[in-house]
C-alpha cells in the first residue's frame, strides 16, 4: 500500500462477498425511489427549458446556494465519501490529509477562477483560453484535455459503482451495475440537460449531507457524547496485532516529495476539472458565481469536517482489522450503528452520490464535444441548422455513456486510484496552468497555450504511467503523484511557446478581457423566465 | 472590418487605462495576492511540516490528540475565514466595477 495515487477509492477491490454484508429489499427500495425522484426532476427538467442556453447552462439562472450545493453534489465523489473513511480506518490521520486539501482546493476556484471564467466564458472551460487566442487549435486541445479528465474520472466512478454492489450483493452484478448507472446518466443529460443535472447534484447533496451528519451523530452517541473518549479511542486502534495511535502521520505516506506532490495536485486540479468549472456558468453573473463557491466551501467544509467522525469511527468502533474491504468501512459503520435500515440508507446514498458526479462528467463531456469542436472548430463558430449545438451534445452524451459503460465492464480490473490521479493530474499540469496566464499574462498566445496543454496532457500522462501506480516495484518516476513536476513542466513550455511565436492580436485582445473579467460588461445574461 | 477591430480595441484599452479601472485592480491585486500566497504556505506548511518536523507534529497537547491533527483541523477554519473575508473585500470591488460600468453607460 505504498502507492501515492489521488483517490484512495477501491484500490485494493475486495474479493467479493468475503464476509461482506448483503443489501437488503429496504436499499434496493431507497435506491429505487432515489432514481425514481431524479427522472421526475429530469422529465420536469426537460418540460421546463428549451434552447442552447437552457441546456447546457440551465438558462444561467440557478441561485448562488443552490450552485453551492451542485458544486459540492458535483464534487464530492464515491471516492470522497466511501474512499475518504476508508483511508482514515486504515491509515488515520494520513487519510485525513485527503479531506483537508479536497476543501482548502475551492480557494483557488474562489480566489483566482470562478469569476473570470463566468465573466468571459459561454458553455466551457476553452471559451476562456480561446477568448484572445486563435480558436481552432486552442479549442481542439482543451477539449481533449477536458475529454481525457472526464473519462478517467469517469471510469474511476463506474468501476467504483460496479465493485461497490459486487461488495454489497452476493453473485456477479458488476455489468448490470455498470450499465444501470451509464444509462441512468444518459437520461439525465440527454433529456433534462444542465438543469436536471444540476438538481440531481443538489439532492444527493442534501442525501449525502443528512447521511454522513447522521451517521457521525450515531459515532458521537456510542462514545457518549463525549470528544474526550472519542479521540482517546482513537489513540488506540488494534491494527494488525498492535496498538496504534491513528492520529500519527506516516501510516501512509513516507515521504514529503511525495506528500507535497500529492497536496499541489489537489489544490491545482480542482480549479481545473471542467465538470466543477462549468458549473458556473449556470448562475446569473460573477458575484452569484462567487457566492456559490462561498456555500460550496461550506457545505463540503462540513462534510470533509465529519470525515472526522465516520473515519475515526470505523477505525474505532469496527476496527481496521475487521473491515474486508476498505471502501466499506462507513456502509459497515453505519450496519453497527443504526441498523439494516440505516445501512440501507447509507448504500442508496453511495450510489446516489456516484450517479451525480457521473451525470456532471458527461454533461461537462458532450458539452465541451459540442460547443467547442463542432461548433467553433469544425463549423467556425456557427451552427448550420438551428438547434444543431443541442442535438449534437445529445448525441454525444449517448455516445459518452455506451462508451463509458464498455470502458468500465473491459477496464473491471483497472487501478481506479490511478485513474482518478491522472484525472486531477491533467487538470493541474494542463488546464490550470493555460488558464492562469491566459488571465495574467498578456504576451501569453495560442502558441502557449497550445503548448501548456500538450506538454501539461503529455507528461502527467507519461509520469503517471512511469510511476509507482502502474509500474509497482522500481517505478523510473518515484512520485506517485506527477504535479511536482509536470505543473513546472506545463508552465515552462507555455511560456516557450509563447516566447516563440510572439501574436500582435492575442496581445491586442487582453484590454478586452481583462476590463470583461474585472467588470461583467458583455458577459452572458440570464434568460428571462 | 480591421478598422471597426481596431477601433473596438481602442475602445476596449481607453476603459483599461482609466484611473478608476487601474485602481479598482490594483486594490484587488493588493488583496487578492497576499491572501493566496498566505493560504498556499498555510496548506504547504501542513505536508511540508508532517514530512520534515515529525516529532513536532507528533506532539501531543491533550490526550492523543497531537499538533498534526490541530493543525489540519486548523485548515477548515483558514478556509472558511478567507472565505468569508474574501467575499466582504469583493463587495467593496464589486461596488467599485459597477460604478465604472455606470460611468460607461451615462
Amino acid at each position: 500500500m505504498n502507492s501515492f495515487s489521488l483517490s484512495p477509492f477501491l484500490a485494493q477491490a475486495a474479493p467479493a462477498a468475503d464476509a461482506a454484508p448483503t443489501v437488503s429489499g429496504v436499499a434496493v427500495f431507497m435506491f429505487a425511489a432515489f432514481v425514481a425522484m431524479t427522472l421526475a426532476i429530469t422529465w420536469w427538467a426537460a418540460r421546463k427549458s428549451s434552447g442552447a442556453g437552457a441546456f447546457f447552462a440551465a438558462g444561467r439562472r440557478i441561485t448562488g446556494w443552490q450552485n453551492g450545493l451542485a458544486v459540492a453534489g458535483d464534487y464530492m465523489s464515491a471516492a470522497s465519501f466511501l474512499g475518504i473513511a476508508g483511508m482514515i480506518a486504515f491509515f488515520g490521520f494520513d487519510g485525513f490529509l485527503y479531506s483537508v486539501g479536497f476543501l482548502v482546493a475551492y480557494l483557488t476556484v474562489l480566489l483566482i477562477v470562478a469569476e473570470p471564467l463566468r465573466n468571459l466564458g459561454k458553455y466551457t472551460m476553452a471559451d476562456v483560453l480561446a477568448f484572445r487566442n486563435r480558436e481552432v487549435p486552442v479549442r481542439a486541445l482543451a477539449s481533449l484535455s477536458t475529454l481525457c479528465v472526464t473519462i478517467f474520472y469517469m471510469i474511476a466512478q463506474m468501476v467504483g459503482a460496479g465493485l461497490l454492489v459486487n461488495a454489497l450483493i452476493p453473485g456477479d452484478h458488476y455489468n448490470a451495475a455498470v450499465t444501470v448507472v451509464g444509462l441512468l446518466m444518459i437520461v439525465y443529460v440527454v433529456f433534462g440537460g444542465m438543469l436536471a443535472t444540476t438538481w440531481v447534484q443538489i439532492v444527493k447533496a442534501v442525501l449525502l449531507m443528512l447521511g454522513s451528519f447522521a451517521l457521525s451523530l450515531m459515532v458521537m452517541n456510542h462514545f457518549g457524547f463525549s470528544i474526550g473518549n472519542f479521540f482517546d479511542a482513537v489513540g488506540a486502534v488494534s491494527q494488525g496485532g498492535e496498538t496504534r495511535d491513528f492520529m500519527t502521520p506516516g501510516f501512509k505516506f513516507k515521504g514529503t516529495l511525495d506528500l507535497v506532490s500529492l497536496c499541489l495536485a489537489l489544490v491545482m486540479g480542482t480549479a481545473g476539472l471542467p465538470h466543477i468549472l462549468i458549473r458556473f456558468y449556470t448562475v446569473p453573473d460573477a458575484k452569484t458565481a462567487r457566492s456559490s463557491v462561498i456555500w460550496a466551501t461550506i457545505v463540503i467544509g462540513l462534510f470533509y469536517l465529519m470525515t472526522t467522525f465516520f473515519g475515526f469511527g470505523a477505525a474505532t468502533i469496527i476496527g481496521p482489522d475487521n473491515i474486508a474491504n476498505s471502501n466499506l468501512s462507513a456502509p459497515l459503520l453505519a450496519q453497527k450503528l443504526g441498523g439494516e435500515i440505516f445501512f440501507a440508507f447509507i448504500c442508496a446514498v453511495a450510489f446516489a452520490t456516484i450517479l451525480a458526479v457521473v451525470a456532471g462528467l458527461t454533461i461537462s463531456a458532450s458539452t465541451s464535444f459540442a460547443h467547442d469542436i463542432f461548433v467553433n472548430v469544425i463549423h467556425h463558430g456557427r451552427e448550420h441548422n438551428p438547434g444543431e449545438e443541442i442535438r449534437v451534445a445529445r448525441v454525444t452524451a449517448f455516445a459518452v455513456g455506451i462508451v463509458s459503460i464498455l470502458l468500465a465492464i473491459v477496464l473491471r480490473k483497472a487501478n481506479v486510484a490511478f485513474l482518478v490521479g491522472l484525472a486531477f493530474a491533467v487538470a493541474a499540469s494542463a488546464n490550470l496552468p493555460a488558464i492562469l496566464l491566459t488571465l495574467f499574462w498578456k504576451r501569453f498566445n495560442t502558441n502557449g497555450a497550445v503548448w501548456a496543454l500538450a506538454v501539461g496532457l503529455v507528461s502527467s500522462i507519461v509520469l503517471i504511467v512511469l510511476g509507482p501506480s502502474v509500474m509497482k516495484e522500481n517505478p523510473v518516476f518515484p512520485l506517485g503523484n506527477p504535479a511536482l513536476v509536470s505543473i513546472p513542466l506545463g508552465l515552462v513550455a507555455a511560456v516557450i511557446g509563447t516566447l516563440l511565436k510572439p501574436e500582435p492580436s492575442s496581445e491586442a485582445k487582453y484590454a478586452e478581457m481583462h476590463v470583461r473579467a474585472h467588470t461583467g460588461l458583455g458577459a452572458e445574461q440570464a434568460e428571462p423566465h | 472590418m480591421s478598422d471597426k477591430k481596431s477601433t473596438n480595441e481602442e475602445a476596449w484599452r481607453a476603459i483599461e487605462d482609466r484611473p478608476e479601472f487601474r485602481e479598482l485592480l490594483a486594490a484587488k491585486r493588493r488583496f487578492i495576492l497576499p491572501m493566496c500566497l498566505f493560504f498556499l504556505a498555510y496548506y504547504f506548511a501542513l505536508p511540508l511540516l508532517v514530512g520534515l518536523a515529525p516529532d513536532l507534529m507528533g506532539k501531543k497537547v491533550r490526550g492523543p490528540v497531537n499538533v498534526a491533527y490541530l493543525f489540519a483541523l486548523s485548515q477548515f477554519f483558514m478556509t472558511w475565514i478567507v472565505a468569508i473575508v474574501y467575499s466582504r473585500a469583493a463587495a467593496k470591488f464589486d461596488r467599485r466595477a459597477h460604478e465604472i460600468v455606470h460611468d460607461l453607460e451615462s
